[in-house]
């Protein structure tokens, strides 16, 4: 994109400051401010505050404050444990496929072939299918172990049938997410790609340098920003992947895809107990912004005011 | 590039196959959804059979059908409206006066995305009840506009970077009022941009699935949580999904293609552009 080029030449004499502006300009930044400063405080003081006392929504009455009990309560309940480790499990291996497969498919599709608009707009659609759908077309046309398409086709092959849900859930469930946030990375990557500068590319082969070379030590130093940038935006949406879980799973069988999510779900919505829940957000809160952290850092460093 | 012709054939190969691959399962639904209930279950797979709009007349024919996708069109429609409106002028106060806090600001907005729906599931749930707004379209209007809020401010913000200042510079000397300045000079210029914005918020909007799943039940429930409801009989009307699902996301498809390059830049914040 041209805009890389323009970005940094801006005229000092702009940044000059206009007092007679200053006044209005505070106040058109404020609405946005105030809302996202109650959306973000509200909600959290509630949480904590709510974390504090036994509050079931089912016994209202019998709201009391008890201090730690509900951390002691969910920090000892075993599914807890087991709903972080497979959040991290999805995480980590969600991510490891979709930057992997992301990062070889955008050099694939920065290579020129015939028809590759379309060939693009086919690979990144599916990031725009709504979670619930591509839930569903995974679960039912798919995966379905009589009926579904994987299952007619080892059966053809004289392989058996797979029952995704049953004996492979949590792989089943990474399939799906790694399906809808593959073309996200591919997205993303090509782009950061597409940016490199050609002549740079055109100087290392001249210097003799091959095609994993030239990925290895020119590609791939390029793209490490890119790369760290989509790691984080898609951890902050892999720690709370629900919508997939809720349509196909809902968290079974037992807890063997039961993430940090919907077990608070679990918890909030179906046992009403808001204490516990509320507990549990906390913990999910904290390690997301263990992940912010960092997403932060890199996004600062790109941004020129 | 001439260089390149001697491998074309495999690599164009293979960018299809991946392209092919990848898209399958929309193609799938897309041609199931065109079958009779028992031909979508048949086995073996039928790719070629005699095309029914059967599915599409029944969905049609459940009055709620309606409701549902009304509902995401209110609601997606509703929440970018909303976060336009409120990030257009704190966009342009950034961008064309910024002060020392602007950056601080800015990042500060983009962590507020950081905070997990799951975290403040249990306060915005009692909130929502108390105040009524439990299963509203106005209830999730809100949410969302908040949910995306950040990242329309972050790519304003960013394409009004890109308009020249000298413009409104000589726009200010003949007089020009904020008001003026923004509606006919900035406005028009960014227009572009804005349209972009207002298409990944809706695309984000449209397919937002925990908070649409969790506040509402049936009045104020968009298409995502209308097609969830199939979750439940499964195996029984493959077709019928298929072809609620391809009305589902036939339009969100068709913009994420037109916006697929400014989506980048919306998507990270700008950091890839």
């Amino acid at each position: 994109m041209t805009s890389v080029a323009t970005r940094p030449q801006q005229p000092p004499a702009a940044e000059q400051k206009r007092s007679r502006q200053k006044i209005p300009a505070r106040l058109l930044v404020a609405p946005s401010i105030i809302v996202l400063v109650l959306w973000m405080v509200v909600p959290l003081a509630m949480a904590l505050w709510f974390a504090f006392q036994r509050y079931n929504l089912l016994l209202p009455d019998n709201r009391e404050f008890v201090g730690f009990a509900n951390f002691t309560y969910i920090l000892t309940d075993p599914a807890l444990w087991v709903s972080i480790g497979i959040t991290l499990i999805l995480v980590v291996s969600v991510l490891l496929i979709t930057i992997g497969l992301g990062t070889a498919l955008a050099v694939l599709f920065n290579q020129d072939f015939a028809g590759r608009g379309v060939a693009r707009v086919l690979a990144i659609s599916p990031f725009f299918v709504m979670p619930t759908v591509s839930a569903l077309i995974w679960k039912n046309m798919l995966m379905h172990p009589v009926n579904g398409l994987f299952a007619q086709i080892t059966r053809g092959l004289g392989l058996g049938a797979i029952d995704w849900f049953a004996d492979f859930p949590l792989i089943a469930i990474i399939i799906i997410v790694s399906w809808q946030w593959l073309p996200f990375a591919l997205l993303i990557l090509l782009t950061a790609i597409q940016s490199l500068d050609t002549d740079q590319m055109e100087a290392a082969r001249m210097d003799g340098a091959n095609s994993v070379a030239l990925f290895r030590f020119v590609v791939l130093p390029h793209l490490s920003r890119a790369i760290a940038v989509v790691a984080m935006i898609e951890t902050i949406f892999f720690l709370a992947i629900f919508a997939e879980i809720f349509v196909t799973t809902g968290g079974g069988p037992g807890l063997a895809t039961t993430n940090l999510a919907y077990y608070i779900y679990l918890k909030a919505l179906l046992e009403f107990d808001v204490g516990g829940a509320s507990a549990g957000s906390l913990i999910a809160v904290v390690l997301a912004n263990i992940v912010a952290i960092f997403l932060m850092r890199s996004v600062a460093r790109n941004l020129d005011t | 590039m001439a260089s390149k012709s001697s491998h074309q054939w495999w690599i164009t190969l293979l960018g299809w196959l991946v392209a092919c691959l990848l898209f399958f399962p929309i193609f799938w639904m897309f041609i199931t959804s065109f079958k009779t209930e028992v031909a979508a279950v048949a086995t073996p797979p039928k790719l070629f059979f005699q095309p029914t709009l059967e599915n599409y007349v029944a969905i049609q024919a459940r009055a709620s059908y309606f409701n549902f996708a009304w509902n995401s069109i209110v609601i997606s429609l509703g929440a970018t409206i909303l976060s336009l409106l409120l990030a257009i002028p704190a966009a342009y106060a950034m961008s064309f006066f910024p002060t020392k806090r602007t950056k601080g600001t800015l990042l500060w907005m983009l962590s507020t995305k950081m905070l997990p729906s799951v975290g403040v599931l249990v306060p915005i749930y009692i909130l929502a009840r108390e105040l009524g707004l439990l299963d509203t379209r106005i209830g999730l209007i809100i949410i969302y506009t908040l949910i995306n809020l950040p990242i329309v401010v972050w790519m304003i913000y960013s394409f009004f970077k890109e308009v020249p200042k000298e413009i409104l510079e000589a726009d200010r000397m003949d007089g020009a009022s904020t008001w003026q300045e923004l509606r006919h000079v900035l406005l028009p210029l960014a227009m572009p941009g804005i349209a972009s914005t207002a298409l990944l918020s809706i695309i984000l909007s449209w397919n937002e699935a925990f908070w649409s799943l969790n506040l509402a039940t049936f009045n104020a429930a968009p298409l995502t949580a209308f097609i969830a409801s199939f979750s439940s009989p499964q195996g029984l009307f493959w077709a019928k999904l298929s072809a609620a699902s391809t009305l589902a996301i036939a339009p969100i498809l068709i913009f994420g293609w037109v916006s697929q390059r400014q989506l980048v830049r919306g998507l990270t914040f700008g950091a890839v552009k």
